[in-house]
């Protein structure tokens, strides 16, 4: 089965700058993969790059078409969905139009309404605060609306960029025990940037290690947690 | 970025001006009195768009407002001719101080704006010029709205020269002392400063520049550069109103500015000449579109400069002096 | 009393005239960062198309709405060929672009229509409303007009996904992308929607101060003092800064007035107005940037 995206050859540009030099991976439908790396080894960038929202080259495929160098927008309405790092909220617009904005390119205005009811059953917390100003939110429930906004997409594919970040461990675990669900029960594809390598290597079922813009490593999740260099270097032990 | 043509060309060229308008006693025709008053014109634009160019394209603070400076300085001159019987050569530092005082004063506010805000400024003065010059309270001093009558500048020592030439030689005088003047500042540890912070003004301040005193300064030496050239102006047109000095004023300067070459010495001698040329033509332009194309339509100066200005910013954002310039480097290194 | 009550009212219909213009500044601000300084030349040769509509033979309301649509498309168009391409270039380009489509909009409106003044009807019968001769019927009219436009605009910012999407669009235009909005054309649309209120600003004030290409010199003035006043991104803020400017100028012309009624001493009047819309201006720009209503931005370094 072909993959839900692939990457070949990226190379990726801040300006004049290089960030990514040749980065090559794939995700199958249905799983979660992660990519890990150090602080500046790409891995924003590598997300930033699939949505075009920095100067790109090389092949990038999704569902088997070419969306490397197509307007950020248009790739978004393909169905992949970014939260990016900070979380993105608008924050002077209410958790209720923060919702309604990722369903305004949807055809289906009907279905808008159940899928909402859906988001709010994974992240009961939101429904509470509907009519509160995003920026008035926690960090957790940031991230939390980002997501659930997200889902209002309706993606194939959710890539999430450091959802951890900032966050108390216990809302992380909450968030991720959610990722996890959205995963199983929406056949969501997921793509994690994660700093926190324990974590995420828990929950994907693959991972790819980037060093200074490059795939150093990859495999299945098991493999990369043990291997020896990783758990020196990212896993602390 | 160079801004002056090499030393052989300047003298080159202020020869050919200096000697050229001698010629009109033999060829009155081609070297006519009206040609001659119409360079002074040019010259007394080039002096304006020089003063804009060191606030806007070697300082980085946009003004749309210097039509004020330039009015300060008309009147200046115009009141001290008229009430105070000043000579008209006099009038110029009288000018070009008060104009200076003007526009630091104006630069002090200034100091806390940027970019859109400080045209928002400038804009806003601009607009208001007319109604300020025409306070009743000013009344006996500006003449009101009527304005007030000059004498054109005498020609001196009883040369053999007529009224327009001496009015040439007088500007070109004050203009080439001018040039020279911005020349030497601008190549000066000041002017790199100046330059520094338009280009980088965050770090220029870190840098050790004192940038709130540079700004300022060079606000009020920018005006009085235009102010000087107003000062000229009253002599040359012998009259001063509140209305010629309104918002229009300042885009015409823009215009210099932007057609000659930001941040170009020569840029701002090409922009005078520049803005006087087509504004002096629109008249035979528009009996060409009405006449030869058939159009009913008052072809202004201004929808020429509206255009000019709109695609000078895709095409040329360098003006015509960097453009110029380009081509000159590109054949020197062929 | 009875005089103070007329230049109040005809101090909050020039006011609604005002907040008209200066909510288009703030859209335009709000979405793209730039002053529009060519906002009055617009609405001025608008308002030419909407006389030479009706010099056509259009009715007058079927000339403000056809004036209106054509003005929206206009912007659109503004906005995606001249400026879009402009999108990263230095502010005195974007500044001198806005100089220049002001010199041409002023140009070609005295170019096709003449510099010749003209009478600009009001559509507002004299005989049916008015309130006892301290408010005109044009000037109630006036007012009405600005309350239902500022009303439909209110809606369908808050109420429609179209409106939302602009909002986000201005806010944070990366995220809005990456819900899928199409952020090129809400800017398009911002430019259109205050090219058309600009239209409206202009109808209105034609029949007050005679069709002219330099009517909206000092409308446009005022309008950017009401925008400041209020918070140069408030657009609320705007409307609210529009009334209190139509009010200050007449009070201030009405003050110099009666001053000089009593002293004989003449400070101010009529023929200042521009110089305190500059004032205020200075005076917003300097001391308090942030309006009345708006928020301080701290600039990162």
């Amino acid at each position: 089965m072909a993959a839900l995206l692939q990457v070949k050859g990226l190379k990726a540009y801040y300006g004049p700058t290089q960030s990514l030099y040749d980065v090559n991976f794939e995700i199958q439908t249905g799983g979660i993969t992660t990519l890990l790396g150090a602080n500046g080894a790409g891995k924003t960038t590598t997300l930033r790059a699939i949505c075009n929202m920095v100067r790109t080259d090389g092949t990038v495929r999704f569902d088997g078409h070419d969306i490397r160098g197509k307007a950020t927008e248009e790739i978004v309405r393909l169905r992949i969905a970014h939260v990016p790092e900070g979380r993105g909220t608008f924050t002077s617009l209410t958790v209720d139009e923060n919702l309604r904005i990722a369903a305004y390119t949807r055809k289906d205005k009907a279905a808008v309404k159940a899928e909402l009811e859906r988001v709010f059953g994974y992240f009961p917390r939101l429904k509470e605060r509907v009519q509160q100003q995003a920026g008035t939110l926690s960090g957790g429930e940031q991230q939390m609306l980002a997501i659930a906004r997200a889902l209002m997409l309706k993606p194939r594919l959710m890539l999430l960029d450091e959802p951890s970040f900032g966050l108390a461990p216990l809302i992380v675990l909450e968030i991720f025990r959610i990722l996890k669900r959205i995963n199983d029960e929406e056949k969501v594809s997921i793509l994690l940037v994660e700093q926190n390598a324990a974590l995420a290597l828990d929950l994907a079922s693959h991972a790819y290690v980037l060093e200074t813009g490059r795939v150093v490593m990859s495999g299945p999740s098991e493999d990369v947690k043990n291997d020896d260099n990783i758990r020196k270097s990212y896993l602390g032990y | 970025m160079r801004t002056l043509p090499s030393r052989k060309w300047v003298a080159v060229l202020v020869a050919l001006a200096i000697l050229i308008p001698l010629l009109h006693p033999v060829m009155p025709d081609l070297v006519s009195n009206y040609r001659l008053f119409l360079v002074s014109t040019m010259i007394i634009a080039s002096i304006a768009v020089l003063g804009l160019n060191l606030l806007t394209g070697f300082n980085g603070q946009i003004s749309l407002g210097h039509g004020a400076f330039y009015a300060v300085g008309a009147y200046t001159a115009a009141v001290l001719m008229d009430k105070l019987d000043c000579p008209y050569y006099l009038t110029l530092p009288a000018a070009a101080a008060l104009s200076f005082v003007v526009g630091y004063l104006f630069g002090l506010p200034a100091l806390k704006l940027e970019g859109h805000y400080l045209a928002l400024a400038t804009f806003a003065l601009a607009l208001a010029v007319p109604q300020i010059l025409k306070y009743k309270w000013l009344e006996d001093l500006t003449g009101g709205v009527q304005g007030i009558v000059l004498l054109k500048p005498e020609v001196p020592f009883g040369l053999p020269l007529t009224e327009d030439q001496w009015l040439y030689y007088y500007c070109l005088i004050v203009m080439l002392i001018l040039y020279w003047a911005a020349a030497n500042m601008l190549n000066s540890r000041s002017g790199r400063a100046m330059m520094a912070i338009r280009d980088y003004p965050i770090a220029a301040g870190a840098m050790g520049i004192n940038t709130a005193r540079y700004k300022t300064v060079t606000f009020g030496i920018s005006a009085a550069y235009t102010g000087i050239a107003g000062a000229l102006s009253a002599s040359a047109v012998a009259f001063v109103a509140p209305d010629s000095f309104g918002f229009f004023l300042s885009i015409k300067f823009l215009i210099g500015l932007v057609v000659g070459g930001v941040g170009s010495l020569t840029g701002s001698v090409i922009g005078g000449i520049f803005y006087v040329l087509v504004d002096n033509s629109a008249q035979a332009l528009s009996t060409f579109v009405k006449n030869d194309l058939g159009l009913q339509f008052d072809l202004s100066a201004y929808t020429i400069f509206g255009i000019l200005l709109i695609v000078l910013m895709y095409l040329m954002p360098t003006g015509i002096a960097g453009g110029l310039f380009a081509v000159i480097r590109r054949l020197r290194r062929s | 009393m009875e005089q103070f009550l007329e230049q109040l009212a005809s101090g909050l219909a020039n006011g609604a005239i005002y907040a008209c213009v200066a909510l288009a500044l703030v859209m335009i601000y709000v979405s793209t960062d730039h002053l529009n300084f060519a906002q009055g030349e617009m609405a001025m040769f608008s308002t030419y198309i909407s006389w030479q509509l009706m010099q056509w033979g259009l009715h007058f309301w079927m000339a403000f709405v056809g004036a209106v649509v054509i003005s929206f498309v206009m912007g659109v168009v503004i906005e995606r060929v001249i400026l879009r391409p402009l999108h990263n270039a230095p502010i005195l380009s974007v500044v001198v672009v806005f100089i220049g489509l002001l010199a041409i909009c002023n140009s070609m409106a005295g170019a096709i229509w003449s510099y010749l003044i003209k009478e600009y009807p009001s559509p507002f019968p004299k005989d049916a409303f008015g309130l006892a001769g301290v408010i005109g019927a044009h000037q109630l009219g006036v007012m009405l007009v600005t309350l239902i436009v500022l009303s439909l605009l209110f809606a369908f910012f808050r109420f429609t996904p179209l409106g939302l999407a602009m909002r986000a669009a201005a806010q944070n235009p990366q995220m809005a992308r990456l819900v899928g909005v199409r952020v090129d054309w809400m800017l398009a649309l911002g430019w259109g929607l205050a090219a058309a209120i600009g239209a409206v600003a202009g109808i209105m004030v034609a029949h007050i101060v005679y069709l002219d290409p330099n009517m909206m010199g000092g409308i446009l003035l005022y309008a950017f003092a009401a925008a400041l006043l209020g918070g140069i991104g408030n657009p609320g803020g705007a409307v609210a800064g529009g009334f209190i400017m139509g009010v200050l100028e007449n009070m201030v012309a009405y003050t110099g007035n009666q001053i000089e009624k009593l002293t004989g001493v003449y400070i101010i009047g009529n023929g200042e107005k521009l110089t305190v819309a500059l004032i205020v201006v200075i005076f917003v720009l300097t001391l308090k940037p942030a309006g009345l209503f708006g928020r301080v931005v701290v600039k990162r370094v």
